[in-house]
């Protein structure tokens, strides 16, 4: 996984609740066998309604092709577990999403693959979302070590994250090497549930 | 005296292999169910890093989203869908998985199978690369979806890293009245807590609605717990639960089996146990349910009209509602029951099991009787939810019955719940469907979908329109 640090990107306003994972990849998208290449799936079916103006969706306006950041409404990634999502934002640029809320899933899966979510109450939102509509001057700095959203203003914005992902982000950790070091907790374990609980051991 | 605990906690206690300073816990996987679609990269991440399967033997895979529902002996016709399903075989015998081939009569939707093999039991932790895992909880299992970086943490650990949920409960009461089900008590449970409502939660269902509920019942308000955001649902174990998994072929062998019975009972929560958040609901009085968005949360009684965006305060709100009806090319105003549909789904994870299909047979029998079919324009198909659910529709005569009412009687798998396979709306089409969500595209790009119950299916297919199924229940 790669590490995160700091960042600093533009931010892509999308101002909408519910993003749902089947709005975030179709599952005609989920056919692959692999983790990459599926940022052409991503949001394929809310881009082609554009901005709901007459102009392209808002990854596709020229101020916004290298954002790497998204400004998102409530319950984003709510749906599917299908870590495909994660897999597509990553593929399409996107390293760091701010919303209200996420599904607890995708908050999960996100943050396996280097992606950083981070949660603010409406009103700060409200205000990076009028930030993000800047278009190519909406550019943000985001420190995690310091837990700073630095805004195109000079303002910052402090934010929470979880001890433990913050460890793992900033120094792009594989969980599973470090749980294989603890295999010798988890043999103790299955020995005091298979003594308690030996029909789970097909007794 | 120790500190009441609910259910969760419960099982939770159990399951810790160890716990670091902030809270966050390494829990142990008692069992762990796999598919085709999210499971391809966490084996290939295992071969990557030369890891084995820790525990093959506590693994069950099967394949579903992308199986065919026609005829399987000519194999599957869409190339990416067959390397997938291929993929999951050659996993499976690399790494030593067990696994249910597409040819098998067990296949079926994964969380069909769990329980009815008698994987799924009281107390366990069980996970999948799905979300609706949290089906498995109706058994009063641990039971949650995941993400593949996790299914490939599991494989090779046998284990996760998690955070404890917090508690909710949810007590349903009252009765459920005639031809009101299960699914209907969920949508509308739904529609009250909203689909955020569970996020962070463990939703223990209880109460005499939910107690009176047969093991399908329990099985399909679990299930979409996480439209109700949350990971897992939970209903403590009783004797319906020990009644239903008697026998199956993976449960506790003789000896054994009281053994298990006698812990399953020490399960449900503590007299006085502390819940982060409770809700009440009576479900008496409420009607046959139906989405008329694109959202589980946009629920209404079969009775209701659509609801007018102008009468909405909030912007954003008034927004949503604006482009779900656009979407779901419905007019504010319209009664729900004057809405005309051109197909019907019935199967699924939510709504797949024998019980299920023999609510719409009753249903289109009493149709067959009044000499009435399936309407004309109308394709309504049932799609069982495993190959053992449909041979016993089969000795019990059910598909006879569907096939004369006009119904077409297919293959199991996960079908137009996901439109992954070849069954899917085109672009404008409306379906009343047995599933579990009404997300745009959800049922093929462009599709509109209106969940309800089998029954409600049964009524919408065999009167062309949305429809209340007390009509047909006398
Ligand atoms: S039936 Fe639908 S919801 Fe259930 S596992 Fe299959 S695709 Fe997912």
């Amino acid at each position: 996984m790669e590490k995160f640090t700091t960042l600093t990107a533009v931010a892509a306003p999308l101002p909408m609740d519910n993003v749902d994972t089947d709005k975030i990849i179709p599952a005609r998208y989920l056919k692959t066998i692999k983790r990459t290449g599926l940022g052409a799936g991503l949001f394929s079916d809310i881009r082609k309604d554009g901005d709901g103006k007459g102009g392209p969706f808002v990854l596709d306006q020229p101020a916004y092709k290298n954002a790497k950041i998204l400004i998102v409404g409530d319950n984003f990634g709510c749906g599917s577990s299908r870590e495909h999502a994660a897999w597509a934002l990553l593929d399409g640029g996107i390293r760091c999403v701010i919303g209200e809320s996420f599904s607890d899933i995708f908050f999960s899966n996100a943050g396996k693959n280097g992606i950083l979510l981070i949660q603010l109450p409406p009103e700060e939102i409200e205000k990076l979302m009028d930030d993000a509509s800047r278009g190519a001057n909406a550019t943000l700095t985001i420190d995690l070590e310091a837990q700073t959203i630095r805004g195109p203003d000079g303002g910052t914005i402090h934010f929470e994250v979880d001890p433990w992902k913050k460890h793992c982000l900033l120094n792009g950790l594989d969980d599973i090497g470090l749980t294989l070091q603890k295999a010798p907790s988890i043999d103790r374990f299955e020995g005091g549930q298979k003594a308690q609980q030996p029909w789970l051991y097909g007794a | 005296m120790a500190r009441p605990r609910t259910l969760f906690e419960k099982i939770w206690d159990n399951h810790v292999v160890e716990r670091q300073d902030d809270g966050t816990c390494l829990i142990y996987i008692d069992r762990h169910l796999v598919h085709e679609v999210t499971s391809p990269q966490a084996f290939e991440g295992l071969r990557l890093s030369g890891r084995k399967v820790r525990r093959p033997e506590a693994t069950l895979a099967v394949p579903d989203h992308n199986v065919p529902t026609s005829d399987r002996s000519k194999g599957i016709e869409d190339e990416e869908s067959r390397i997938q399903v291929e993929t999951l075989s050659s996993n499976c015998a690399e790494f030593g998985v067990p696994l249910i081939d597409m040819n098998d009569v067990r296949q079926g939707i994964v969380h069909i199978i769990g329980p009815e093999q008698g994987l799924t039991q009281p107390g366990m932790t069980i996970v999948c690369g799905d979300s609706h895992t949290s089906t498995h909880g109706a058994f009063g299992a641990l039971a949650f979806g995941i993400g593949t970086s996790e299914v490939e943490h599991v494989l090779a650990t046998q284990t996760l890293i998690q955070r404890p949920a917090k508690n909710m409960r949810i007590a349903v009461d009252g009765a459920l009245p005639h031809g009101i089900t299960a699914k209907d008590l969920v949508l509308a449970i739904i529609g009250k807590i909203g689909t955020a409502g569970g996020t962070g939660h463990v939703i223990e269902y209880a109460g005499p609605a939910v107690r009176g509920l047969s093991m399908e019942g329990r099985m399909t308000v679990c299930n979409m717990s996480i439209e109700g955001g949350a990971r897992a649902g939970l209903i403590a174990p009783d004797q319906t639960t020990f009644d239903y998994l008697k026998g199956r072929p993976m449960v506790p062998k003789a000896g054994a089996w009281e053994q298990a019975v006698a812990f399953w009972k020490s399960l449900p929560s503590d007299e006085g146990a502390a819940y982060d958040k409770e809700v009440t609901l009576s479900v008496s009085e409420i009607e046959p349910q139906v989405t008329w968005g694109t959202s589980p949360e946009d629920v209404l009684p079969i009775s209701g009209v659509v609801p007018d965006p102008a009468a909405i305060a909030d912007e954003g709100q008034r927004q949503g509602v604006e482009r779900s009806l656009k979407y779901m090319g419905l007019t504010p105003g319209t009664r729900l029951q004057d809405v005309a549909i051109d197909k019907v789904f019935i199967g699924s994870c939510t709504n797949g099991r024998i019980e299920d299909l023999r609510a719409v047979a009753a249903i289109a029998q009493k149709a067959l009787a009044g000499g009435r079919k399936v309407a004309e324009g109308v394709y309504a198909m049932v799609v069982p939810g495993s190959g053992l659910v449909k041979e016993q529709a089969e000795a019990e005569g059910l598909d006879r019955i569907l096939v004369e009412a006009g119904f077409d009687w297919r293959e199991p798998g996960c079908s137009m719940c996901l439109a992954m396979n070849a069954d899917k709306l085109k672009p404008g089409e409306r379906c009343a469907s047995t599933s579990n969500r009404n997300f745009e595209g959800r049922q093929g790009p462009g599709g509109r979908t209106h969940l309800v119950s089998p029954g409600m299916a049964a009524a919408a297919a065999l009167t062309g329109r949305l429809a209340d199924v007390r009509e047909f229940l006398g």
